[in-house]
């Protein structure tokens, strides 16, 4: 099995607006994210560009179709997409959601939540198992953000990954803004949360940006908008994370309201450098 | 055999995915905020999600309706569209192929009768665009051939090709709405035919002269040339055979000969 090996540094959620900006000269990235759903046309430019990207950056493919905290089959037929798609291009990460978002073949284009519970796990477990097997190599599954919760759920978050980690042997993406924004939801400490968080496992960070609104009693509500630079209480997080396990590739996402390349990069070039000086606290050690 | 009862976590899920497309039902039960009460707002989040997204999908693939009929009517149509015809895929490429049909039975657009083939026009556009890559025909591998051989032609239609075929300027009034052209006043209104290519990265659209259009339609159903030239003439009796093979030859419509 071909394990996920992301460069410990920056990259950035690909946009084809910023192409010719960053095929213009060399970027100051390790690699580029895309979402898997949209190369999987036959031709055309957005595999020219994937191309190029592919041949002088690492890639990591982040699909948001699967649909792996459905409790009804995987699509077998977007899971051999998926399968061509890391053929093709041989990505150094392919990542998913701990989210489901078909259900009886609609397809609801959103990151759905679901209940933690022993037959929930079994089941996700079941379904990480199949992904690894097909495509041949560790997948990582990110943590989601979320806005309500379930009554049934009996475990919590952090453990429900923690043991699908064990199970299954995937890796996963910590998403720090996701941990922030359901943490703000739910009422939690986001710290308490990262101090769950089975840290080891983590090939992937994501960073983004969120906005912000209210619930029915006027309690904060935040969302996982991916429209604004990161977020301060977001970078404060992430310094403390990389203090404690070192670099690990981060990924700028903004997929909303998209802003010039040099605005994405100038985020990037910040995690850049906290990355470099975790790196130097490292060697230190 | 007896089935056995749905596990708890499915039947959340059913209820959920039932409640997520429909803001009618209420929320579904076992769902819960620490802040308690009934998670409207928190679940108004999920529904939003998932129609403005799709909404959102349907305007970026469908650009030039959503100019015509302006951004809020486009919204109102489009969630009705969305309510009425889910995605069966995760590709949001392929979202929306029968909103031209669509388009043609709402009657609260029915003023605008070119509507659904300017749909059509742009459903082709994106096939186009995210369509195998292919080689267009090279003119130079025709310049040997004999009359003969060239009357006896028959052309495979390249991966990118479209053609659509309309009683209305869909051209010109898609041209007007996507900045590729001044708007103005369509004097005269007359029907148009577009031919849709993408020879290498760039998807190109063509207004096709009098009687191309059934020219290039029969080619690209495998009709020999001197057939095809036949049924340019006969739609159009000012049919100019060599400007249409021309244009055919520039636009990258089809990618080599048909050997028999």
């Amino acid at each position: 099995m071909i394990s996920s090996s992301l460069p410990r540094g920056p990259g950035v959620g690909f946009k084809p607006e910023h192409f010719a900006a960053i095929a213009a000269a060399p970027q100051p990235v390790g690699f580029f994210e895309v979402h898997a759903e949209n190369y999987m046309g036959a031709g055309g430019p957005p595999h020219a560009q994937l191309g190029r990207l592919r041949a002088d950056y690492a890639l990591s493919i982040h699909g948001v179709g699967l649909s792996i905290g459905s409790m009804q089959p995987l699509d077998r037929e977007h899971l051999s997409r998926l399968r061509a798609l890391c053929e093709r291009y041989q990505p150094e990460s392919f990542s998913e959601h701990l989210a489901w978002s078909s259900h009886d073949s609609v397809f609801l284009n959103d990151l759905l939540p679901l209940p933690y519970t022993p037959a929930t796990l079994h089941h996700v477990a079941g379904h990480i198992d199949l992904v690894q097997e097909t495509l041949g190599r560790q997948m990582l599954l990110e943590n989601p953000a979320t806005y309500l919760t379930f009554a049934q759920s009996t475990l919590e978050e952090t453990d429900f990954l923690a043991e699908l980690v064990r199970r299954t042997g995937c890796g996963l993406l910590l998403d720090i803004n996701n941990v922030f924004v359901a943490a703000t939801n739910h009422h939690l400490d986001a710290r308490a949360y990262l101090a769950r968080f089975p840290l080891t496992a983590v090939r992937e960070i994501h960073l983004s940006g969120h906005s912000e609104t209210v619930d029915d009693q006027g309690a904060p509500l935040l969302i996982d908008s991916h429209d604004t630079p990161v977020k301060d209480p977001v970078w404060a997080l992430y310094e403390e994370v990389i203090a404690r396990t070192g670099p690990i590739a981060t990924l700028i996402e903004w997929d909303n309201d998209v802003p010039e390349w040099p605005v994405l990069r100038a985020e990037a070039e910040a995690a850049g450098a906290l990355l470099a000086h975790a790196a130097r606290h490292e060697q230190a050690a | 055999m007896r089935n056995s009862p749905p596990s708890a976590p499915l039947v959340t899920q059913v209820a959920f995915a039932a409640a997520v497309t429909d803001p009618d039902r209420a929320v579904p039960a076992g769902l819960a905020a620490w802040n308690g009460g009934v998670p409207e707002r928190r679940f108004a989040v999920y529904r939003n999600n998932v129609t403005v997204s799709l909404m959102e999908a349907l305007g970026a693939r469908y650009p030039a309706v959503r100019a015509i009929v302006g951004a809020d009517f486009f919204a109102a149509m489009a969630r009705l569209y969305v309510a009425a015809h889910p995605p069966r895929s995760p590709l949001m490429m392929v979202y929306g192929e029968d909103f031209a049909d669509f388009l043609a039975g709402f009657e609260p657009a029915e003023s605008l009768p070119y509507l659904p083939d300017i749909a059509r026009l742009e459903a082709a556009r994106s096939r186009a665009y995210h369509a195998a890559d292919a080689a267009p025909l090279d003119p130079a591998g025709l310049a040997g051939l004999s009359p003969e051989a060239i009357a006896a032609l028959r052309l495979a239609p390249h991966p990118a090709f479209a053609l659509i075929r309309s009683v209305h300027p869909v051209v010109t009034i898609w041209a007007m709405n996507e900045g590729e052209r001044e708007p103005g006043p369509i004097e005269p209104w007359e029907g148009e035919d577009a031919l849709v290519t993408r020879p290498h990265l760039d998807v190109a659209v063509h207004r096709l002269p009098p009687g191309a259009g059934a020219f290039i339609a029969a080619l690209a159903e495998g009709a020999p040339l001197r057939d095809a030239a036949g049924h340019g003439l006969a739609a159009a009796p000012e049919f100019d055979l060599s400007a249409a093979l021309a244009l055919v030859l520039a636009s990258g419509a089809f990618t080599g000969a048909i050997d028999d």
